[in-house]
């Protein structure tokens, strides 16, 4: 891994959230000093903002882009109590000309008495509907009856968690053996032994979600949750965030055997358990296939968590900010893998190179990657300048490395567990 | 919102000041991901601005106050770096070409023909690794920059220690070299791979009395060391020439090596009678050190010693092998010619002891060669995969294997499941590029069990910045049936044409889409549009429906009122006429409409001749009588005087028809 570009977000405040589009040609950020931008990749890949506008009267906990079969459309959540829906309209002439968008909000949803923790689009075979949850304890969801027509959203579902919610995620399944799923976790600390993850599913007959499980093992607080991609698999995967990093299989149990009516149950298998973050982890999120989960914890790390083809789950990568201070340019180094030259990211990759390619169990543990890179690092650029003299590279050839034994500054991260 | 974990998260913490307070938050794009700062649990959200009934409300410090300098930045992260090294591209392009055909050969093809053809394909792709060491090579002597420079070179020894385990599996693997052609096959890998001493080699020979040359022992030693035998009895009769006193030692040397039974790589001779003379041979050799012919020159008693496969005399040329497999190969040809494959494990490991001498640890590279040797072939894979920075490499040399047999004879179901595992992450990472991705495509094609679901889940995101970009990745996803992606590109290209009012796009996406609500409401803009302004944007279109017109009502009515207009135009009155009807009485015209296609009518009942007959005029005048007295909206006809007049108009025009139809088809008839 390495950092491909750097980009000065300019909020004045802390940003709480990050999000691509669906195309991963735009990203949106959101911030406590109550605004939301739009950053979108020009052709030689640089960003720009286009929009920059004041969204709630509060810190704005999670932006979340709706599905471009949709248009651009963005959603919202605030301490303010609100969810918000904003739409880009095509600008003006002079708008684009200055390469500014200008985005309108089509509704505000208030039904929520405390904070809106988490807003999140459905999965588009549903439509156009999202749901939000909040710290009361009750998650909505709402829908757009009428996909031009985004000032029109109804609250279709109101579902009581009794506990506080902090994040919700959709199974994204659009296996017609799957009904529509939610899962919900909550961060409520008080001392007690409830279920924190509850995973609730739409019933045709009733029309209304009911709850289908409760992860009882999961007792203390949950920050994110994430369902993976589902890839044709009749079972679904789910990632939880807490004191550290879970991976759930639910797989459906057919109908006639489950007894209450209608609702599928599920037999819950813990395939993962990592505590790496050594404290809390506050996101999970998959990458687009579902092959590889991202986790942030408090020892301020990514970590990255990739099944070999056994489903042996192992870390494969680690992107740390290395805590510099944050005023003005020292920004730069946040991370070791660093923006400086090409080589030094290469150095990187290489070095790092055990723990981003890792799909087997550990071997022998302190030394792959690093000599690799050392053989590749040996290799000394004057003599390759003096073969270009014969002007015959069809006989190429290449020093063996271990002639020269350099001793090379190692810029390995400190816990890099793939080696 | 209770603040949470306030020991691990003072909320008091001004964010930045204290770095073990900040975390990271992320989000995964197609190809990249998002990194930035941020603090989690914090229960505050007012900013300081929003005054202390917030703080009050929140019981925390939640902002950085205002003017705080701004502490954030997003980084965008990648994964896969060497998809994006713009001179390995030719690496993945033709190797591409290789990996598909190596997919369509006949697998039909038995023995030794089938072998040849893998052994070609394995040979095509250390062909393709080594143009583009190549050009890799000419790019760091171009490059200005020294760390550019730097990075270059490290990419050629990467792609040089690729080539040689490449080499190696397929002496070892596809080529299954047998005993005796096996060790020719080693001599030709170490010839080719270690080649410190050429440059050597070369300054000796071409200095103006090579024998003379301080270094001219070591050049023969590198030549007998890599069974370069012709080469070295070159160098040494230059030698000879020079010293005649010692003229016969020489010639005894000379005949030594001319006489070193090599195995043949036909089937000449058996490996009995290979050994047979070896031994012989070998005998003679022995004879000639024991009598001390060659004791007055250490230097060829040391080659002598070397000829009888005398390890502690090869061992004494380390500095000239550079590697331990050198020094594996070279005692193999002078002690173990006839070696067999499942031997050399043995050999393998002492000869890496041996030349390692315990002095250092052997090195990633060491253990894949080690591995390979052992005939491990999981253990050289997985390897590989832990210590080269691409996918490449695994995924092509797993699928090669996988076609030569010997990843199912191993284990089957994991086997050909590692096949597809390698290949589904090379692939991947071509994804995120914004061209490579193509050939992504092909290799999805070729994994029979995840293949298709996530060519699904990245064509998908591959960005739609133009129509031809759009077309592209629709004909690969029509190609391959793939209805649900197929629907979602032109439904995502409607709305996006929708948006920035091209509507004939908009239409023409849709109708790709079999979007029928969607087209609906674009049929309604049109018109809309015509309404206001009397005429048809994107004629072409319109006018060549042909059968996707009945994909949605709106849309069969857009298309039949464009027919009445051209009818129209066209001067062929009747058969508007009976169209325009039609769409009334047929239902096929929204009731909003008929107010418009009544008063279209206008001007073909004020035309000279009679073109609506009696029966006709009945039925539009009960048209314009079903709207005016249905209508909920009866308001608006009493209210608005326009409308007013036009329905007056539309009366009197029917009227006046009327009674010219009757007279018409009453002198018709009667006449």
């Amino acid at each position: 891994m390495f950092v491909a570009r750097s980009i000065a977000a300019d909020h004045r405040d802390l940003i709480h959230d990050v999000s691509f589009d669906f195309h991963g040609r735009r990203m949106a950020t959101c911030s406590s000093d109550q605004s939301v931008k739009v950053w979108d990749k020009s052709e030689n890949g640089d960003w720009h903002c286009t929009a920059s506008w004041k969204t709630h009267s509060g810190s704005v906990w999670r932006v979340t882009w709706a599905h471009p079969e949709f248009g651009q459309v963005l959603a919202s959540c605030s301490f303010d109590r609100t969810a918000a829906v904003w739409e880009e309209i095509v600008g003006e002439s002079n708008d684009k000309l200055r390469g500014q968008s200008h985005w309108v909000k089509r509704t505000t949803l208030v039904d929520s008495r405390t904070s809106v923790t988490d807003v999140k689009f459905a999965p588009k075979h549903m439509g156009l509907m999202l749901a939000t949850c909040s710290a009361d304890g009750v998650v909505r969801i709402y829908e757009a009856p009428d996909v031009m027509n985004l000032s029109q959203w109804s609250l279709q579902h109101e579902i009581s968690c009794k506990l506080s919610c902090s994040c919700i995620s959709w199974n994204p399944s659009s296996s017609r053996a799957h009904s529509p799923m939610i899962a919900v976790g909550s961060d409520d600390n008080s001392p007690n032994i409830l279920a924190k993850v509850q995973i609730y599913e739409y019933n045709e007959n009733t029309r209304k979600y009911a709850k289908a499980e409760a992860l009882m093992t999961v007792t203390d607080p949950v920050h994110d949750i994430a369902f993976a991609p589902n890839l044709g698999r009749s079972f679904h995967i789910l990632a939880v965030a807490t004191k550290d990093v879970r991976i759930f299989t639910l797989k459906p149990l057919r109908k006639e055997l489950t007894s209450s009516g209608g609702l599928t149950k599920f037999e819950i298998h813990i395939v993962a358990q990592f505590d790496n973050h050594n404290s809390q982890v506050w996101r999970v999120s998959w990458n687009i296939t579902g092959t590889v989960l991202a986790s942030s914890g408090d020892d301020g790390c990514v970590r990255l968590w990739k099944a070999n083809y056994m489903d042996n789950w192992k870390c494969t990568g680690i992107l740390k900010g290395n805590g510099s201070p944050v005023n003005g340019s020292s920004q730069q180094g946040i991370f070791n893998a660093s923006l400086g030259s090409a080589n030094t990211s290469l150095q990187n990759s290489l070095n790092g190179s055990s723990a981003s390619r890792y799909f087997f169990p550990p071997l022998d543990s302190p030394r792959a990657g690093s000599r690799w890179s050392s053989h590749a690092q040996l290799l000394p650029p004057p003599p390759l300048i003096e073969q270009s003299c014969d002007a015959d590279t069809a006989n190429l050839q290449y020093a063996h490395p271990r002639r020269r034994c350099v001793s090379r500054p190692l810029n390995l991260l400190p816990e890099n567990e793939g080696v | 919102r209770a603040a949470p974990l306030t020991n691990t998260v003072p909320s008091q913490v001004v964010p930045g000041a204290d770095p073990s307070a900040r975390q990271l938050c992320f989000a995964w794009g197609p190809a990249e991901v998002l990194v930035c700062e941020t603090l989690f649990g914090r229960a505050g959200g007012f900013r300081s601005r929003a005054g202390a009934a917030a703080r009050a409300l929140t019981g925390s410090v939640a902002g950085t106050g205002d003017g705080a300098p701004s502490s954030s930045h997003v980084f965008v992260v990648r994964r896969d770096q060497d998809i994006y090294i713009q001179t390995l591209r030719k690496l993945f392009n033709e190797s591409h070409g290789i990996f598909l055909g190596l997919q369509r050969s006949e697998e039909e093809l038995a023995g030794k023909s089938r072998k040849a053809q893998l052994v070609q394909v394995s040979k095509n792709y250390r062909s393709v690794i080594r143009a583009c060491m190549e050009d890799m090579h000419q790019a760091a002597i171009a490059a200005r920059d020294p760390a550019l420079q730097g990075q270059y070179s490290t990419q050629v020894s990467i792609l040089s220690a690729m080539e040689l385990i490449w080499n190696l599996c397929e002496i070892l693997f596809v080529e299954a070299a047998t005993a005796g052609p096996l060790v020719l096959r080693l001599l030709d890998w170490v010839r080719l791979h270690v080649c410190d001493v050429d440059s050597m080699v070369r300054e000796v020979l071409s200095s103006e009395s090579p024998s003379k040359h301080k270094l001219f022992w070591n050049v023969v030693d590198v030549f007998v060391l890599q069974g370069r035998m012709d080469e070295a009895r070159h160098l040494l009769s230059k030698e000879a020439s020079a010293n005649p006193t010692s003229m016969n030692m020489y010639k005894i040397l000379d005949d030594l090596m001319k006489k070193m039974p090599v195995p043949s790589l036909g089937n000449t001779q058996t490996l009995t009678e290979l050994e047979l003379k070896w031994q012989h041979w070998h005998e003679e050799c022995q004879r000639y050190l024991q009598d001390g012919t060659f004791a007055s020159n250490p230097h060829m008693e040391s080659i002598c010693k070397i000829l009888l496969g005398d390890e502690d005399a090869i061992l004494e040329k380390k500095e000239l092998m550079t590697t331990w497999y050198h020094f594996l190969v070279t005692r193999l040809l002078y002690s173990h010619p006839t070696v067999k494959p499942m031997e050399l494990r043995f050999y393998a490991q002492s000869s890496m002891d041996l030349f390692l001498g315990g002095q250092s640890s052997p090195e990633p590279l060491d253990m894949i060669l080690m591995a390979a040797f052992e005939f491990e072939m999981h253990q050289v894979i997985k390897e590989c995969s832990i210590v080269l920075s691409n996918w490449w490499f695994v995924a092509h040399l797993s699928d090669l294997l996988d076609h030569c047999k010997l990843l199912q004879s191993h284990n089957l179901y994991f086997g050909s499941n590692m096949r597809e595992f390698l290949l589904l992450e090379y692939a991947s990472g071509l994804f995120s590029h914004h061209s490579l991705w193509q050939l992504g495509v092909d290799y999805f094609d070729h994994c029979p069990e995840y293949g298709r679901v996530y060519l699904e889940l990245h064509i998908e995101r591959i960005p739609l910045s133009t129509e031809q970009k759009a077309l592209k990745v629709l004909r690969i996803c029509e190609q391959r049936q793939m209805h649900e992606q197929v629907r979602s590109i032109c439904k995502i290209m409607a709305m996006k044409a929708l948006r920035n009012n091209r509507l004939g796009s908009a239409l023409s996406w849709s109708i790709r889409a079999k979007d029928a609500a969607f087209a609906t409401l674009i049929s309604d803009r049109f018109l809309k549009d015509y309404c206001e302004r009397g005429c048809f944007s994107d004629l072409d279109l319109i006018d060549n429906l042909g059968p996707s017109m009945l994909l949605s009502d709106r849309l069969t009515f857009l298309g039949k009122y464009r027919e009445f207009h051209r009818l129209y135009g066209e001067k062929r009155f009747l058969e508007a006429a009976r169209l325009l009807l039609t769409l009334m009485t047929a239902h096929i015209a929204p009731c909003s409409f008929w107010m418009t296609l009544l008063t279209d009518a206008l001007p073909l009942l004020e035309q000279k001749e009679v073109i609506f007959s009696a029966e006709q005029t009945y039925e539009l005048m009960r048209c314009l009588e079903d709207l005016t007295a249905g209508n909920p909206d009866k308001q608006k006809f009493q209210d608005d005087d326009v409308e007013t007049t036009k329905v007056e108009m539309l009366r009197l025009a029917l009227a006046r028809n009327l009674a010219r139809v009757i007279v018409k088809e009453g002198t018709v008839e009667g006449s």
